[in-house]
Parts: C-alpha cells; structure tokens; sequence
C-alpha cells in the first residue's frame, strides 16, 4: 500500500518535471525560449486550449470524449461575428447569446450520447459536421470582419502585463477545480467514469450527469471560441477547425486525465496544457518546419494515451 | 476393467490460491449411457467439467478417455478425443444462417470461397439424423433457443462426439422444447454416445439419467443408480454436509406488528406473483438456486428494474421507485452481489463511497459540506471497523471484508431503513464473515433495521434468517419458519421437486 502511494505521487509529479525538462531543452536550444514576453506569448497561445479543456477533461472523466468542440469554436465564431458586424447587436449580448448557443450543441451532444445511445466519439463527430456546415452556410465561406473595437480587448487586452486570454484561462481553471473538488457533481464525474454500474446503484443519474458535462464542454468550447474571435479579429468558419479538439484532448491525456474515464486531476491538465504550450512555442523558436510539428504532436498523443493504456493494462494483469 | 468407460476422471483435484476448488474427484462415464451431475451451486461441477474440455488444468489426477491417459487437456486435444460441450450460453453467431454455424470454424469450400450449398446439404443430414427440422438457411437470430441449442448439438454430433457434456441444457427452454431436446439425448444414447447431464431439476434427472453423481463442496459424494434411488436420498446427500460454522447470537428483536416491506403479487423481470413481508428487526432469507429469480426481485424493488404489476409497500405505503435515487430517497439499500462491479467504486476513496449517496443531501447549491462530509466517514468507518491508514484510501487497496464494510457504512449513512444484501459474505474470508454477521445482527438488533437477505450459502441462510423464503425460477415455492429450517427441505423447494414429506 505504501509502495503504491510513493509511486503514485512520483507520478503526480511527473508531469511537471516533464515540463521543467522540456523548458531547459528549449531554453538551451534558443535562449529566447525564457525571456518572461515570450513565456507570456506561450500562455496566450495555450489559453484557448486551456480553457477548453476544462469541458473535456469532465467528459474524459466519464469514458466519453467530445469531438465537435472545434467546431463549437468555428460556429461561435461566425454567429457571434454575425450578430454583432451584421445585425448591430450589442457585443455582450452577442457573447451571451453565443455561448447559450454553444451550451446547446453540448446539451444536443448529451442527448444523442445519452437519451439515444450513441458511442460519444460517433455523436459528437456527427455534431462536429452538421455545425461545421452551419457555420459555413451562415458566412457564405467568408470571413467575416470588422467587429466593434472594445470587443477586441478580450483576446488583445491587458491586464498590468498579463494578457486577458491568460487570465480567463486562470479563472476557467479554478472553475474547473472548484467543480471538481468542491461539488457533488465531481464525486459524481469520477464515480460514473469509474464504474457507471455502481454509480447507478448509488443513486447518481448517470444520463443527467452525461447531459450536464456534454453542457458544460459546449460551454467552455463557446467561451474558447469567444477568445479565438476577439484575437483574430475576424470571424472565420475555419478557426478551430483545423484539429482542434485532439489538440485539447492531448492536453488533457497528457496531464494524466484516463482515456478510459474515472482517474485525473486538474492540475494535470494545467500542467498538460503548458507542456503543449512550450513544445508548440519552442518548436517555432527553433524553427521547426509546421509539417514536422504535426508529427510531434501526433507522437505526443499517441505517447500519452498509450502510457495511460499500457498503465491500466498493467492494472489489470 | 477401463474398457468399460469411454471416460474417466481420477482423483482430480483443483486448487486456486487460497482455495481448493475441487477435492479427489472421480467420475465414469460408460458408453452409451446418461450420467447425471448434480450438486448445489458451488459444488464444483463446472470446474470440473472445465478439466475435460481444457479451460481449467487440474493441479493433480488423471484424465482417460478411451483408454489414453491424460494429465490435463486442451480444447483441440478434447475436440480430437471426441469430447464436446453444449454450453448454456450457445457459442453461435446469430446473422449467420443454421448450416454456417454448423461448420463455424471449419467451413466447406470450394477453392477460396465457403461452398454454401454443399454446407448446407450437410447440415440437411445432420439435422435429419437428429430428427429435426431446420430449414438450414434460416438465420441463428430467427431461431427459437430450442432450435439453436439443436443446432449445438448437431454441430457436436458432425464433429464425431463420442462424449456429450450438456450444462444445464433445460433452464433456457420451455417444457415443449424440453420434451424434444430429451427425445433427441435419448436418441444419442441409444446410438452409443455417452452423455454427462447437468441440472438442478430433480424431476428430469429421473426422467433421464441412468445414474447420479452426487458432488458436494468440491467433493466427489456417491454414484447412484437412478432407478435405486429417490429425490429424498438425492437431496440428503447433496446437501448432508455437517453445520459446522457458528453464527453470532442474535435475541429475539422482531417487532410482528411493524412490517417493513410487503411485497403483493409482485411481477416483472422475471419473477411472478412473489408475495412477503419483511418485519422491523428481522432478518428474511431468500433462498434458491443461482437464476431462481432472487437478484432480479432485488432490482425490483431497489428500482433498477421494470415491474409489470403487484403492489410494493414500504412503511404503510405503496411505492414504485422508477430508479434507484428514488429508492434511495425512500430509505432502501442494496448490497449487491458482485461486490466489484456494482458495489464499491474501486478507484474512488473511502470517504467519497461511503458519502456517495447522500451528497446531495448534504450540499448546499451543490457544493460539499466538507465538514460533514469527513465527519460522516470517520464515523462509519469506526462503527464498522474498517481496517485503513487513511480515509483517502482508494477502496480497491482494502479486502474484500472491508469493502463490504464501506458499502455497509455506505447505506447506514444514507439512513436506510430495508436493507437488501445480496450474497453478504461472496469472496469474503472467514474471519471478516464473522464479521459482517456481527454488523447484520447490530441493524436489526440496536439499530431497528429490516433486512432480506439473499444467499446461497445454506449455512449462512439457516445461520442468520429469522425466516426463510425459497424461489425457484421465479415462483415463490415455499416458506420456512426458524422451527421448520432444515438443509433439506430449502433444497427441496429451491429444485422445486415434489416435496410431500421430505
């Protein structure tokens, strides 16, 4: 029992070592890796991931995964673009009525996974066309720009020096882990990922929760894509949907949340999500080709989800 | 002399750590003949049919088939001696048609493409060999289970068995598919196949059998010849065992007039008409064999499964949980069977198991009351004594006993006031048992609980019921007061024999 609480904690920490490792190769490889601007860029690049991955982490929790957030980002992009260049409407209702409507594609995710049956990877790949097509309709395939100058703040803006995506991303975080330490429904995400049966039996509706964590990825998914809209300035359907939600995934994988449901914590994910921060910043700074970082990161997820597997795997023999 | 049988098996034993599974086991089989194993549940008949088709190594004894000498088997050395198994879970496929499943694994062909029409003209001949009728083409899925335990068969029969092992070939058929699937094991035996007949229906076994092997805990009891026997003998020696473990003592706390639980003419999910009642400060047995409808009258009432009419009564009043959260809320418990797959949540901690029910009610706009929280752990872990460094603990770091005592924590906390405990002590060392009796005497006794009890443990059944209900196969087929407790009567009723004076 000892043995295993030692290694479990070295394991806690290893993903942060992980990460101090990395930062050294980097910084040694291109001095500028360190200097505190770049390091602020690196959080601002990552915070959009970051703030996703709250909503994903819960649905990994449970065993299910959610495919179409990236194409909640491209659907909030456009709509909330339309309704403020197009319609005139006032940007904080515009932002309002995105992210409701992003909180509706999840709760439509949760009742085809849910209410219908539907394998989540299959549902959500389903929600991750239809919406993408949506998006595209609405546009008419073209960008859509000039959007109110104050709205431009939030993904451009400042706080003394910390740039606002970073702190947003800060707040989802403690959200994220206030839900999940603080709430009954955390007990309930990692019962249910656990082993739905028993969850069952212990009183937990199993599909409200699917319900309310497909919400809740819809949510965090919109409130990312709200994010991306205001840095880029225009909203463009294919913001976010150039692989975007496997980008989150590996974040979360990585920082230690099961494929299989029931085991992670948040500060894993932090933690993942600045590993995939500074191998994405360092990788430009030493000038690696794009085409060779895409190998990376795909070797990354696979690197993640087999460790975890290999884990279980182990578990169970 | 070993001319004589087509099999045997010599002094097999079989131990798993801890546990010896089978003791010194001897079985003949002749040719030609219907050899019927019966036993309670546990007895060892499955392991030890297990030893003739190579799904379980015995540690020690022999194996002779036909004279060939054996220390252990392997499916393709049992299919190659003539030895094949009709298991009650069929090993077919169900889109494919009659005549493919016949040669599943070894189809005919024709250069690189499966030959359908010369299969299925075979499988015209092995079906009419057999006496049935099967159009060959029909699809496994639009078979009735009658059928497609015939096509298991005929599959054996093509495949030259010599020796027919049949696990409880009855229980998935109505009576008119009964009555055909003997017809053709009569016919089988009378071309010369030798068959081991596995069931718990007393009635077919005189109906069947040439002889009777009795086992018991794991112990080869007696071969008898049926015709020499009765269902009176049979039963004596299947449960004859001597009581020998020790119940903590319990007084006399059942309240007549305070009835828990009454259940009317209660059906659905399998079970029909059940009728009892449960009273405060007693324990009900619910006795019967595995798949008597005992698991499935618990989900009944816990709300994990559909009734389709009768009334449940709880406290006076009727109920209809329609999930379990709702029977929960109600005051009911369920300590279920498979303790690690619907009861702890292994990889959650102490304290989150024993709280998980009531979270919400101790949470304000969801958040937890992290006071109360610990609080309510410390306090059943002391009352149940569980055994752990840490509350923090992932419950799959305890034992077995101590997982049974947090699921117990679990539902004291949650304030339950029936309690159902199905199989309390499965997988649970002895001394822990001891144990868990204790804590099951203390709700009725000091806490004023109600508790069912479903066990298939005789001893624990006698042991702890204050009265004893039997199902069979979903009927309710008889109810022992203290007085009336005995091994073989409970057997009796659960095998649903004829049972004037027993």
């Amino acid at each position: 029992m000892k043995e295993n609480k030692v290694v479990n904690q070295i394991k806690d920490k290893a993903i942060w070592v992980v990460l101090v490792v990395l930062v050294i190769v980097f910084t040694a490889a291109n001095p500028r890796f360190i200097n505190p601007n770049n390091l602020l860029t690196l959080l601002r690049q990552v915070s959009m991931y970051g703030i996703a991955s709250i909503g994903m982490t819960f649905v990994i929790l449970l065993g299910d995964i959610d495919l179409s957030i990236g194409t909640i980002i491209s659907f909030v992009n456009i709509i909330c673009a339309y309704m403020m260049v197009n319609m005139g409407v006032n940007p904080v209702f515009a932002v309002l009525i995105s992210l409701a409507a992003a909180t509706l594609i999840g709760v439509l995710n949760g009742f085809m996974v849910s209410s219908v049956g539907i394998p989540a990877i299959i549902a959500t790949y389903a929600s991750q066309t239809a919406f993408y097509g949506l998006a595209l309709i609405i546009c008419g395939g073209m960008p859509i720009s000039g959007l109110p100058k104050g709205f431009e703040m939030l993904g451009q803006g400042y706080i003394w020096v910390i740039p606002i995506p970073v702190i947003i991303m800060i707040i989802c975080f403690a959200i994220g882990s206030f839900i999940l330490n603080k709430t009954y429904f955390g007990r309930y995400f990692y019962a249910v990922g656990g082993n739905v049966e028993a969850a069952k039996l212990s009183g937990i509706r199993v599909g409200r929760i699917k319900y309310l964590v497909f919400a809740i990825s819809g949510f965090f998914a919109g409130l990312a894509g709200i994010v991306m809209l205001s840095r880029t300035a225009s909203g463009n359907a294919s913001n976010g949907a150039d692989g975007f939600e496997f980008e989150v995934i590996t974040c979360v994988v990585l920082g230690g949340v099961s494929i299989t449901g029931g085991l992670g914590k948040m500060s894993g994910v932090v933690a993942g999500t600045f590993i995939i921060g500074a191998l994405k910043n360092g990788m430009v700074l030493m000038n690696v080709n794009s085409y060779v970082q895409k190998i990376v990161m795909g070797v990354v997820l696979a690197l993640a989800v087999g460790f975890d597997c290999l884990q279980n795997k182990k578990q169970q023999n | 002399m070993s001319e004589e049988y087509v099999l045997q098996l010599q002094h097999i034993r079989k131990e798993y750590p801890g546990v010896v599974a089978l003791k010194d086991v001897t079985l003949e089989l002749k040719k030609g003949e219907i050899l019927a194993l019966i036993g309670e549940n546990g007895a060892g008949k499955s392991t030890l049919i297990k030893c003739c088709s190579g799904a379980v190594i015995p540690t020690s004894g022999k194996i002779v088939v036909n004279g060939k000498e054996f220390t252990s088997m392997t499916p393709q050395l049992a299919a190659e001696n003539g030895i094949a198994i009709i298991y009650q879970e069929f090993n077919n496929v169900k889109e494919l048609s009659a005549a493919e499943n016949l040669f599943l694994g070894r189809p005919i062909r024709k250069g690189i493409v499966v030959d359908k029409a010369a299969m299925e003209k075979e499988a015209v001949k092995a079906f009419e060999r057999l006496h049935i009728k099967i159009d060959p083409k029909t699809l496994m899925k639009n078979l009735t289970v009658g059928y497609q335990q015939m096509v298991e068969i005929a599959k054996a029969i093509q495949q030259n068995a010599q020796i027919l092992i049949m696990d409880e070939p009855s229980a998935p058929l109505t009576s008119a598919e009964v009555e055909s699937m003997f017809e053709v094991v009569e016919q089988l035996r009378d071309e010369g196949i030798s068959i081991i007949y596995i069931s718990h229906r007393l009635e077919e076994l005189y109906r069947l059998s040439d002889r009777i092997l009795v086992m018991r805990d794991g112990e080869y009891v007696k071969t008898l010849v049926t015709k020499e026997s009765n269902t009176q003998e049979l039963i004596q020696l299947m449960v004859g065992r001597e009581l020998t473990e020790t119940y903590p003592p319990r007084g006399d706390c059942v309240k007549e007039d305070d009835v828990v639980l009454e259940l009317k003419d209660v059906t659905g999910n399998g079970d029909k008409n059940i009728s009892l009642k449960v009273r405060r400060g007693e324990i009900l047995g619910l006795g019967g064999l595995v798949g008597a409808g005992r698991t499935e009258l618990a989900q009944l009432i816990f709300g994990a499964a559909k009734k389709e009419s009768g009334q449940i009564i709880f406290k006076g009043k009727e109920i209809n949980p329609k999930s379990p959260r709702e029977a929960i809320d109600l005051g009911l418990a369920l300590v279920p069977e498979d303790r690690k797959r619907h009861g702890a949540m292994l990889g959650v901690s102490i304290k989150n198991n024993i709280n998980m029910p009531i979270y919400e009610r101790n949470s304000t706009l969801s958040v937890i009351d992290s006071k109360k929280e610990r609080e309510i752990a410390e306090k059943y872990q002391k009352n149940m004594a569980i055994k752990t460094p840490s509350l923090n603990q992932l419950v799959k770091n305890l034992s077995g006993g101590n997982q049974q005592k947090v699921i117990l924590g679990r539902w004291l906390a949650a304030d339950s006031e029936l309690i159902i405990f199905d199989e309390p002590t499965r997988g649970i060392d002895v001394g822990a048992k001891y144990e868990i009796y204790k804590l099951m005497n203390d709700l009725v006794e000091k806490e004023g609980k109600a508790i069912l009890m479903i066990s298939s443990e005789m001893e624990e059944l006698m042991g702890m019921s204050d009265r004893i209900i039997v199902l069979a196969e979903g009927d309710m087929t008889g109810e022992l007061g203290k007085d009336e407790f005995s091994q073989e009567r409970i057997m009796a009723f659960a095998s649903a024999a004829n049972v004037e004076e027993v």
